[in-house]
């Protein structure tokens, strides 16, 4: 296997994930969307650490800082849609549009 | 051969399941067809001889898609998916959009003149990444850790039902908060 066919997976993920964010209604389908492009960041990171540079352990480091964000993300995620849920009965993305006002 | 079999059959299911998530109805389905995506691309980790790393991924994902299912449940309109049901605004434009990106992305993989290899792998590269974190990487650790922190107390002042006029009066001048149960000790 080469380098450039892992990081094309990792792209055809991230690519996914980001028809996910940009197309769902729904927030909790959004995050799926987020997690998705993490994902394929994952796949590149490994791809790099092991095909660069295997001596140095950035490619690792790397990965726990990704993995670190997705938990983050899915925790403030799900508390930021209880919150709106109950304040506004808002569980999609076009209800709560005014938010950018 | 096998690698290559392994690598191929690991990284259809992932890009198939990760397209599955937005394709099935059932919202139960939806997240364990992203736990198979994740779970397949863990495989391909551990094919790079990354074992630690394969199985921490596995082993957080399954926890994190067990309590999304819960989620997932609670809001989405048709969790049985028993009906025929699209969520999408916009969905020719974000169809554009990530194949647009996909395309320039493969097109600069395919391009770009990559380094060569510098160095081996270490015997142990759990070791070498145990060693990074608690020396050089010292710094990411710390931060690492007191974002968790922080997103544990940001998540739980978020989810509260109580806020703090809710407690205090709307002046916030009440000498006592108006919790259903005391705090402190000998309560």
């Amino acid at each position: 296997m080469s380098l450039e066919v892992f990081l094309l997976l990792g792209a055809g993920l991230f690519a996914i994930g980001l028809f996910g964010a940009l197309s769902q209604q729904s927030i909790v389908m959004l995050m799926m969307g987020l997690e998705l492009m993490l994902n394929g960041v994952i796949v590149a990171a490994a791809a790099f650490w092991h095909y660069v540079a295997p001596s140095n352990a950035d490619g690792q480091v790397l990965i726990i800082v990704v993995i670190t964000a997705m938990a983050v993300e899915m925790a403030v995620g799900f508390a930021v849609v209880t919150a709106i849920f109950r304040a506004r009965d808002v569980d999609m993305t076009d209800m709560a549009a005014d938010l950018k006002e | 051969m096998v690698t290559v079999a392994l690598f191929w059959l690991f990284a259809v299911g992932a890009l198939v399941s990760g397209f599955l998530v937005f394709w099935l109805d059932s919202m139960a389905r939806v997240t364990f067809a992203l736990l198979a995506s994740f779970v397949f691309v863990a495989a391909e980790v551990i094919l790079l001889g990354l074992a630690y790393l394969g199985v921490v991924i596995v082993l957080m994902m399954v926890m994190e898609m067990v309590i999304m299912v819960v989620f997932m449940i609670m809001y989405m309109m048709n969790p049985a998916g028993l009906m025929p049901m699209a969520m999408y605004h916009n969905k020719t434009g974000a169809m554009a959009l990530s194949v647009g990106t996909f395309v320039a992305l493969a097109a600069g993989i395919v391009l770009v003149d990559w380094p060569q290899r510098t160095g081996a792998p270490p015997p142990d590269p759990t070791f070498a990444l145990g060693q990074a974190l608690m020396g050089p990487h010292m710094l990411t650790m710390m931060t690492l850790g007191v974002a968790l922190f922080a997103t544990i107390v940001a998540t739980v002042v978020l989810a509260t039902h109580r806020g703090r006029y809710d407690r205090l009066g709307d002046d916030l001048r009440a000498t006592r908060a108006d919790d259903p149960v005391g705090g402190g000790i000998g309560r």
